[in-house]
């Protein structure tokens, strides 16, 4: 008989048969239910309405029954705290049995059971369980105290259990030793209440050589808080300890290791103990990384650590990290870190020869790693330099995407740290040109034509190549394009000045990015004001890079050496930043917690703790009803606004009307190309004279020249929100069919407007002139708020691009899809015809925002036929933060917020240019679940036509 | 700061086990595991996740994944060692570790698990004392008595909890055999990376000694080997140096069992210990230097065009001709479009197998100082993308030899029992040497 037929499903009504079964008068049967309870229990059934029957079955002799129903218990006290109180006749029982066993099991069980009303009952027993006469009640007892702290701090303090928790410390036994030590460094970290000194410090040596491996564990690691009255004393302690470095179990070692390392530090550095000490150390730490490899992982995190504060220690046993064939792939990147840090210049020959060799392996962050390795070893061995720039260009031959990529983003970095040596080897980086596509390689790229640009013929085509998909560019691309053209301008003026202006106005008129604007106007600004002083701030000589990038912060390794073998050390961060110190005592358990996130609905403990977030109420636990929303949100509904949490939003942030637009110069409209006729001039450098004054100065007749007129002003109201998404354009219609006439395009919103963003390309042989624009009726009355006008003909593959204002108050029929448009565009050749679905979300008006009262009523209002839910992905791992402050920037108004039982929900209020109107919730699991789940509601089904995809593509961008 | 849950899943993330610890961990770390972790895409990047500020602990065994999670600056070695040491348990006591024997012995793992880990502090795990109150059978039947089932007698349970607490918490008292054995066994495997052109990149033995003893009493035992520490420790005082270091090892790191007295080890050099009942590793240990590499491997690879390979591999076994090697096995890897394989060996049998892209070469056995060799050609099929490389593993092997490759050598292994009447010439004992590939690679 197997005990795996328990897991098997069970049909309906199978609560009602266990009760029978747990209430039976045979034994047998009743141990076999209370084992089906168990399995239910493991796979997150709620059986927490069996409790009165599993608890009448703990009274009996038989020990496997007692521990089974003690299991039940620890897990369902909490839910039904009252009944658990008749639990505790039983264990206070128990504690006084003759065999130590049980009387063991009766005290760990009961700190066990985290219901406040059993602790005044559990003091009693554990005060004898603490002077038992045997060392396994004293030891099981001990914990018993740690137990009891985290539920009643005061409690444990007031009754004296922390003395009597040192006096144990003394115990002849040395688990015992072992365990009241683990828990008293427990009480202490929470509040310092016994200090530790030399006294404790010999006992505590004492047992360390007699207790069990984990208890050695316990001892090393509280050790490692004590700090030695002298060298003396730090010596013996080193002697004492370091023949652990020979036990099997690596915690034993690492933790060893820590103390000898926080040690060393006290003795003097050139003592014969010192490098006796440090010469011991190495080899434990070698062996390490014949262990399993999730212990490799964390010994090679922490050797990373050791390395960056002793580089002796390890500095000859380089070859132990090498990467092996079949290594997981989290242990070689382990070990490729650590190699990098070890190597110098009488290994530097080997060490690259197995870069190389990794850079050929499959897994593509491992190869991108293996080759930036050999840029950093560059960097770091000078005599290693040349030939690890040859390295890199055979490896560019291999023409892998990746692997070039990152040869060019080293080089830069070596280029930076060797200047004037091997730029002999650019014209083969530019061959490369077309296969870079990520941003850091692209930037590395537009650095090295930017600084080398007098010696690159073509510079300024290959510029001028990545100027024109400058806002398909990544922000990294754009900056460093900006910066590199301004050099190329000031190195070679003569021929560059059209392109310097196009960036100069890309950057600053048409990005919506402050730093690029920003950027773009220092130069701007610099370049007009005085070109010779822009030469020395842009074409000044930079410091050279440093040899160790990586490096952690010395006060951030000392405290993480602290905290060897710890996940600290395996996360390099300091406990604050992952451990939660605020942890509520005797928190809800959420037995139900499982049932919950499956039923899908919220849980019912609002209703006891209004408004407060994050912090569950100590309710009974009562079972959430299915419909639990509209209660949940009468609630948010009585709550003062502002009172809970994020709920109120603030005014929409780009809220201006249609006409402030125009003031801010920033509309489609504004010639943006406005500079561009007046460019030839005689000499280029006069040509900055027209340049913008500063914004304090705005109103001035060139700034009107520029469209800029009170940018400083407006633009800043404007950057003070995130950029709502806007869908990047597509081709409508193409040369080949529409006689040599290329239109791309796309509908945005921008600035509380509508926006049609064209770029028109003439692949026919005559100019194209004579544009216009018809839009056919539609869903949502677009049209084009002005005329179509584009000023200059469009010559020959040249491009132009066009933003053309549009308005919804056209005449309206309904299409289908819904926001399906037709348009007819004209020129001097032909008349064209092409239909687009613009995207629902230009629709959205900035004037969405609803009260929640509204917001609840309508909800309530809305019939639940018209609701229809998705599934989003939630592909960036986007926080609730960060979706709030997304669609924010989309007209999706947060109207409320609220998290329950590791759900958030979010809801949202979203009102088209028509005035329909749309209601979202947002459900998201706190825990990082990669879906969330979306429920929309309006009174018009269709509006709510294919709004998930427009929110899937908020979340994606 | 120690573990707030433990959980076991089967290979669909299923739970089978699911223990709770510490308030700050609840049943929703079950689930957040189970999606981000075991049903993520990606391969594991990591054994080490943080999640919404609970971090999980993974290992994996067999088709089970054994997690633990929590919410504070746990020792992270200690967590992983524990996992593995919970795995050999379980091991011990139902065999193979899989969904179906955990589902067979949940009970019995539940109640492992609340003697063992207390509070998330992990107990006593040695699998000998468990067995002494914990068994398998205690879990079915109320008849047949066990000590904890309370007819016990009270010197058992004493019994009991002072081995779990004990000073030798690893061997009870009392034990009786009628004829006193040891058997010992040297046990090595040997790495070796070594370049296409004979270079040795790495190489080190990663040694044990695996013991089984059924011996009467509590024994003290004292072990000693040709170690070159302990014996110009030793030399120092006799009075030929000219002995020393000659035929002796260098052992760069060696670990014991907790039996062992390490303090006495460090001031000593003594191995000195009361053994475990039955068998136990006594010793694990790592040298790097003047190892016998017990095979050499001779790689020739040639494109012959763009369709054909030509590979040729020597083999050349470099120990005393008297001894025998067996079980040898030559793994060479080829590429994912091979066509065809045509094979030529001297010696033993060789196969091209498509499924694991590799020719393996078997031999039976071969005396020392003896070469071999294989000849393939490989057809390949042309491909569309030329351009993606094939990144050739290294070649393979495996074998064993009855020496061991460090040179490590037994020297004695005393014991003593004041209290029964056996002495030291009394017990058999059995001494064996054993060298096995570890990962033992050439690159071609």
């Amino acid at each position: 008989m197997t005990d795996s037929k328990y897991f098997t499903t069970t049909k309906k009504g199978e609560i009602f048969e266990l009760k029978t079964e747990l209430n039976s008068d045979k034994k047998e049967k009743k141990r076999e239910a209370v084992k089906k309870v168990i399995a239910s229990m493991t796979v997150g059934k709620d059986v927490s309405a069996l409790f009165p029957d599993v608890i009448n079955c703990m009274q009996t002799d038989n020990v496997e029954l007692k521990k089974l129903v003690y299991l039940y218990l620890m897990n369902y006290a909490k839910s039904q705290p009252d009944m658990a109180i008749m639990a505790v006749n039983t264990f206070v029982k128990d504690c006084e049995d003759p065999n130590p066993l049980i009387r063991a099991l009766a005290v760990r069980t009961m700190g066990c059971i985290r219901v406040e009303k059993i602790t005044e009952y559990l003091c009693e027993p554990l005060r004898k369980c603490m002077k038992d006469e045997d060392p396994y009640v004293r030891k099981t007892a001990a914990v018993c105290v740690a137990k009891l702290y985290d539920m009643n701090p005061q409690l444990v303090e007031e009754q004296g259990f922390v003395e009597l928790l040192n006096d144990l410390l003394s115990d002849a036994n040395p688990m015992v030793v072992a365990n009241a030590v683990a828990a008293l460094s427990e009480i202490n970290e929470a509040k310092p209440l016994i200090e530790v000194n030399s006294q404790m410090v010999n006992k505590l040596l004492t047992a360390l050589n007699e207790c069990t491996e984990w208890g050695q564990v316990f001892i090393l690691d509280a050790l490692s808080g004590y700090a030695p009255r002298d060298e003396r004393e730090a010596q013996n302690i080193c002697e004492r300890i370091s023949p652990r470095l020979a036990h099997a179990n690596a915690a034993v070692v690492l933790s060893t290791v820590k103390v000898l390392m926080k040690l060393i530090e006290m003795l003097p550095a050139d003592s014969e103990f010192i490098a006796s000490l440090t010469k011991k150390l190495a080899p434990p730490m070698v062996t390490l990384l014949s262990a399993e490899p999730e212990i490799q992982y964390v010994a090679l995190r922490n050797i990373n650590l050791i390395v960056q504060k002793r580089p002796d220690i390890l500095k000859q046993e380089m070859k132990v990290f090498f990467v092996k064939y079949n290594d997981p792939i989290y242990v070689k990147m382990e070990k490729l870190d650590v190699m990098i840090r070890l190597a110098q210049q009488s290994n530097i020959a080997q060490v690259l020869s197995e870069l190389k060799e990794y850079a050929t392996e499959v897994d593509v962050d491992f190869v991108r790693k293996s080759v930036r390795a050999i840029g950093r070893c560059a960097i770091k061995v000078e005599q290693s330099a040349e030939r690890c720039v040859a390295t890199l260009l055979e490896l560019i031959q291999t023409k892998v995407n990746y692997v070039v990529q990152e040869a060019v983003v080293v080089i830069k970095d070596i280029f930076r740290k060797y200047p004037n040596r091997y730029e002999s080897i650019i014209s083969t980086l530019c061959e490369n040109l077309d296969t870079l596509d990520e941003p850091e390689a692209r930037a590395s790229m537009i650095w090295i034509i930017g600084e080398y640009a007098e010696r690159i013929d073509n510079a300024d085509e290959l510029l001028e190549s990545f100027v024109d998909g400058f806002h398909d560019e990544n922000t990294q691309v754009q900056l460093q394009l900006l910066t590199s053209v301004v050099k190329l301008f000031l190195k070679r003026p003569t021929d560059t000045q059209q392109l310097v202006q196009r960036v100069l106005s890309l950057a600053t008129q048409d990005s919506d990015n402050p730093d690029l604007r920003d950027r773009g106007y220092i130069y701007w600004r610099l370049l007009s004001a005085d070109p010779a002083a822009a030469k020395q701030v842009v074409l000044a000589e930079k410091p050279l890079i440093s040899e160790e990038t990586d490096l952690l912060e010395p006060s951030l390794l000392d405290q993480l050496v602290c905290h060897i073998g710890s996940l600290a050390s395996v996360y390099h961060k300091p406990p604050s930043s992952f451990v939660d110190n605020t942890k509520a005592p005797l928190r809800q358990l959420a037995p139900n917690a499982a049932a919950l996130a499956t039923n899908g609905s919220s849980s019912g403990d609002m209703d006891s703790a209004p408004g407060l977030i994050g912090v569950p109420a100590p309710s009974g636990g009562a079972v959430p009803s299915q419909d639990t929303l509209i209660a949940d949100l009468l609630q948010l509904d009585m709550n003062p606004m502002g009172g809970s949490s994020a709920a109120a939003p603030a005014a929409p942030v780009a809220a201006p009307g249609g006409g402030l637009d125009d003031l801010l110069g920033l509309g489609g409209g504004a010639p943006s190309y406005g500079a561009a006729p007046a460019a030839p001039m005689a000499d280029p450098l006069a040509a900055w004279g027209a340049a913008p004054a500063p914004p304090a100065a705005a109103g001035g007749g060139l700034n009107d020249l520029f469209g800029l007129g009170g940018g400083g002003g407006g633009m800043g109201g404007v950057m003070g929100g995130v950029q709502g998404f806007q869908t990047p354009k597509t081709q409508w219609l193409d040369a080949a069919s529409h006689k040599g006439l290329q239109l791309e395009g796309a509908v945005v919103r921008k600035n509380g407007a509508i926006y049609m963003e064209m770029a028109i390309t003439n692949k026919a042989m005559q100019p194209l002139s004579d544009f216009a624009i018809q839009f056919n009726k539609n869903s949502f009355g677009l049209v084009p708020a002005q005329p179509l006008h584009i000023a200059a003909p469009v010559f020959p593959n040249q491009t132009t691009q066009v933003s053309l204002r549009l308005d919804t108050n056209g005449p309206v029929q309904k299409m289908d899809p819904l926001a399906n448009v037709q348009i007819a565009m004209k020129n001097n050749v032909d008349v064209f015809y092409f239909a687009t679905v613009v995207p629902m979300l230009v629709y959205f008006a900035e004037d969405g925002m609803m009260e929640k009262r509204e917001f609840l009523e309508l909800w309530k209002e809305i019939p639940e036929a018209n609701e229809q839910q998705f599934t989003i992905m939630n592909n960036r791992g986007l926080s609730a933060d960060d979706i709030c402050s997304k669609l924010q920037a989309n007209n999706v108004f947060t109207v409320a917020r609220r998290s329950v039982d590791g759900q958030e929900l979010l809801y949202h209020s979203i009102k088209y240019t028509n005035k329909i109107v749309v209601l979202s919730e947002l459900k998201m699991e706190i825990t990082g679940a990669p879906t969330l789940t979306l429920s929309l509601k309006s009174r018009h089904v269709t509006a709510l036509a294919n709004l998930n995809e427009m929110y899937q593509q908020i979340f994606d961008n | 700061a120690m573990i707030g849950g433990l959980f076991v899943y089967n290979h669909k993330g299923e739970v089978l086990i699911s223990r709770i610890y510490r308030d700050d961990v609840n049943r929703n770390a079950v689930d957040a595991f189970r999606v981000n972790v075991i049903h993520a895409r990606q391969q594991v990047r990591s054994p080490v996740t943080n999640m919404a500020r609970t971090s999980f602990l993974h290992i994996k065994r067999g088709n089970l994944w054994i997690c633990a999670a929590t919410r504070q600056n746990v020792n992270a070695a200690m967590v992983f060692e524990f996992l593995n040491r919970l795995a050999d348990t379980m091991q011990s006591y139902f065999g193979k570790l899989n969904e179906e024997n955990v589902k067979n012995n949940f009970v019995l793992i539940y109640e492992l698990l609340d003697e063992i880990l207390d509070f998330g502090y992990p107990q006593n795990t040695d699998p000998g004392v468990l067995k002494s109150f914990i068994t398998q059978q205690g879990v079915r039947s109320a008849e047949q008595q066990t000590p904890m089932g309370g007819v016990a007698s009270k010197e058992d349970q004493s019994q009991i909890t002072s081995q779990v607490t004990g000073q030798i918490g690893w061997r009870r008292e009392g034990i009786k055999y009628r004829r006193n054995e040891l058997f010992l066994d040297v046990i090595e495997y040997v790495n070796l990376l070594m370049s296409q052109q004979g270079q040795v990149l790495s190489a080190h033995v990663a040694g044990k000694v695996a013991m089984k003893s059924y011996l009467s009493g509590m024994p003290e035992c004292k072990f000693g080997i040709n170690d070159k520490l302990t014996l110009e420790g030793k030399s120092k005082s006799s009075e030929d140096p000219a002995k020393q270091g000659r035929g002796a090892v260098a052992i760069d790191d060696c670990q014991f069992h907790q039996c062992v007295k390490l303090t006495k080890f460090e001031s000593e050099h003594a191995i000195s210990f009361i053994p475990p009942d039955g068998e136990y590793e006594l010793m694990r240990y790592r040298t790097t230097k003047d190892i016998q590499l017990p095979f050499r491997v001779i790689p020739l690879v040639r494109e012959a065009s763009r369709n054909k390979m030509e590979v040729k591999v020597v083999v050349k076994s470099n120990f005393k001709p008297s001894l025998l090697a067996q079980k040898i096995e030559i793994r060479i890897p080829t590429p994912p479009n091979t066509s065809g394989v045509q094979l030529i060996c001297m010696k033993g049998k060789a196969k091209y197998k498509a499924g694991e892209n590799a020719i393996v070469w078997k031999i039976k056995r071969m005396a020392g100082m003896k070469e071999s060799q294989i000849s393939a050609e490989i057809d390949l099929l042309a491909t569309g993308n030329e351009k993606k490389k094939w990144n050739k593993p290294p070649i393979s092997m495996n074998f064993e030899v009855p020496f061991a490759p460090s040179g490590l050598k037994v020297r004695y292994l005393k014991v003593f029992e004041a209290k029964l009447n056996y002495s030291d010439h009394d017990v058999i004992k059995w001494v064996r040497y054993i060298g096995r590939s570890g990962l033992y690679e050439t690159r071609c």
